[in-house]
């Protein structure tokens, strides 16, 4: 179990890190979700794994701990909002650039190719 | 009495809050009721310095849940300095605020007072996690705010703003978990406690973690590799909200110092002093980027912006130093350049509404109305922020000088200082005498006159640098005072033994 939530969070992390890195508001939205996804799995798992654990004590044989479980919880809700934010801001973004890209500016063939309609159509 | 520790929260919180509910109120209604948040919170956090002043730890714990096992507030004379700093930095730029940039959006005062509520909480929380929660309060209004107004010039840098800090969050959480594995508690107290005992198997995780956060934390206080950020968001943002985000840095700051004298300072065992030997080189080439950056603005708006960024690696390098009197000298150029970054900021505001199109350009416009007084307080915030004599950035780095003890350590602190401010001046003097006496053909239409509150609010907050200046005795008594609480992490520890609850209430 160990392994395959290890490597799940890694490839969420490693994911979530190489679309950061794109140009576009998009991939970068994704990004940070899959980031944060990693980010929570890995918040859970620092109260150790197990299975049939209960977060009370005296309950069962073996307890879980609450903690990381709270975190979780407030960091989803946290990840959650700033999310929905940011989308809303490469929507702005969008609207008012009418470009996606994260710095606003056109990439450089889009602009010469603009420049040629423009001659043609004079 | 320790009660009295949520008042600095609880005011600007419960004050947003009806200013949220308060959309169709009468303008001048919302503004007195706002302004008036702002000046209790100020006047909170002077009453919270005057009990910090004892050398006393104060703890206010939620739900009466004895620590470590709840949230706790923790009030020393670090938190009560920032508080006051920072609430003294908000009323002025609230005063300016109420002139129009609160017209331009319906929740401008709600976000400004949710800002103040949110550092406040960083300021005086003593969990780690809960430190999370209050960086993402303080961040989400600073979104609103940093965008307010609108238009295209603030999407963008806004976008790489928010983006940044999600990254920088993530981070955040990476490193809590971490240190939560190993130690299993999040209360700095009880941390500081945990990390010497540690074994040498967990060791390299907690490490981990400690360089994480200073990562995390190096990017609110826009340290070198990730500063960049900085001067497009503030230089594109309306003049209260920048000269408010002087103070964003600074948490930054305090971070740094509140965890790594604490947790990772002189008593944490293996990892004593962790990431201190990078603060210092890693401070003097901020300040050196910093400089280069203030000499090719083009905009007064930009060099301002750079001047938090030398600020920032001033503070660092000294702090770097790992010495009560580093510590001490940083603090007092913390008090310096916040409030004067920020008068410089609200400054430059109104030079540039008197320029026309030429805004805040560093490039020759007709005369200005009132060019003499912009001129003075100009002068005035340049010598301060530079640190020429007799204003209180010359004490600050005088001050930082001094802390540093002979040997290659003072060479490189006193090369770096003294030339970084050289170029400084050169800067400064350069953008002055263009802007100010080199005046083109023609005037200009006044769309905005100044008014007397505008005019008062950035008087005043550039004079509190003559302020700090006449009272720089009992001002460094304070920061010599903080830097041995800082520096002596065992008072801190004993807040886990303070009962919570008082005999009378069981």
């Amino acid at each position: 179990m160990e392994l395959v939530f290890a490597l799940v969070i890694g490839t969420l992390t490693s994911t979530g890190i190489y679309l950061l890195l794109r140009a576009r508001t998009f991939p970068v939205v994704v990004g940070l979700t899959l980031l944060s996804y990693g980010v929570n799995l890995f918040l859970f798992s620092t109260g150790r794994l197990m299975s049939d654990g209960q977060p009370i004590i005296g309950g069962a044989e073996t307890y879980s701990d609450p903690l990381p479980q709270a975190l979780v919880l407030t960091a989803i809700v946290i990840g959650f909002a700033m999310t929905a934010f940011l989308v809303a801001l490469a929507l702005r973004s969008h609207a008012d650039t009418d470009v996606d890209h994260v710095d606003g500016v056109r990439q450089q063939e889009t602009t010469d190719e603009q420049v040629d309609r423009t001659e043609n159509n004079q | 009495m320790t009660n009295w520790l949520t008042a600095p929260i609880l005011i600007p919180l419960l004050g947003g809050v009806l200013q949220i509910f308060m959309s169709y109120a009468p303008m001048q209604l919302r503004r007195t009721l706002a302004l008036t948040t702002t000046i209790l919170t100020l006047v909170a956090a002077i009453v919270l310095l005057g009990l910090a002043d004892d050398g006393n730890y104060r703890m206010y714990a939620f739900g009466n849940w004895q620590p470590p096992f709840g949230i706790v507030l923790v009030l020393d004379r670090l938190a009560a300095l920032m508080l006051t700093v920072t609430a003294t930095l908000a009323v002025f730029c609230h005063i300016y605020a109420l002139h129009k940039t609160d017209t331009q959006g319906p929740h401008f005062h709600t976000l400004f007072l949710f800002q103040l509520a949110g550092l406040n909480i960083a300021f005086l929380t003593g969990d780690l996690f809960n430190l999370f929660v209050a960086f993402e309060v303080l961040l989400i209004a600073s979104y609103g705010l940093l965008l307010h107004g609108g238009g295209t010039a603030r999407t963008v840098p806004g976008l790489h703003y928010v983006v940044l800090n999600l990254v920088g969050s993530a981070l955040f959480l990476f490193s809590v978990g971490m240190i939560y594995s190993v130690t299993g508690t999040l209360n700095m107290a009880d941390l500081a406690l945990k990390v010497p005992e540690l074994n040498s198997e967990d060791l390299p995780l907690v490490k981990i973690g400690g360089m994480l956060l200073l990562v995390v934390f190096g990017l609110k206080a826009a340290v070198l590799p990730l500063c960049f950020w900085l001067p497009r968001a503030y230089a594109s943002a309306t003049a209260p909200v920048a000269a408010l985000f002087a103070v964003m840095t600074k948490v930054g700051i305090y971070a740094i110092l509140r965890v790594y004298t604490l947790i990772f300072g002189d008593d944490a065992g293996d990892l004593a002093n962790l990431g201190m030997e990078l603060l210092f080189p890693a401070g003097l080439i901020t300040l050196a980027v910093g400089v280069m950056g203030l000499l090719g603005s083009r905009t007064l708006k930009t060099m301002i912006a750079w001047q938090v960024i030398i600020s920032v690696g001033t503070m660092l390098a000294a702090i770097g130093l790992n010495t009560p009197a580093g510590i001490s000298a940083a603090l007092f150029y913390l008090i310096n350049t916040t409030w004067v970054v920020g008068g410089l900021f609200l400054l430059v505001d109104l030079v540039s509404n008197q320029r026309g199109s030429a805004g805040d350009k560093i490039v020759t416009a007709p005369k200005m109305r009132n060019r003499s007084l912009l001129g003075a307080l100009f002068l005035l915030g340049a010598i301060a922020a530079i640190g020429l004599p007799p204003l209180s950035g010359f004490f600050a780095k005088l001050l930082i000088l001094q802390a540093a003890s002979p040997g290659v350590e003072m060479a490189l602190l006193w090369s770096v200082i003294l030339i970084g401010s050289f170029f400084t001046l050169i800067a400064y003097s350069h953008a002055g005498s263009i802007v100010f006496w080199r005046n083109s053909e023609g005037h200009i239409e006044l769309d905005r006159k100044m008014t007397l509150p505008v005019t008062a609010s950035v008087t005043a907050l550039l004079a509190l640098s003559v302020v700090i200046v006449a009272l720089a005795g009992p001002i460094s008594r304070y920061t010599d005072d903080t830097a041995a609480q800082l520096t002596n992490s065992a008072g801190y520890t004993k807040i886990l033994e303070m009962p919570v609850l008082s005999e009378g209430k069981k």
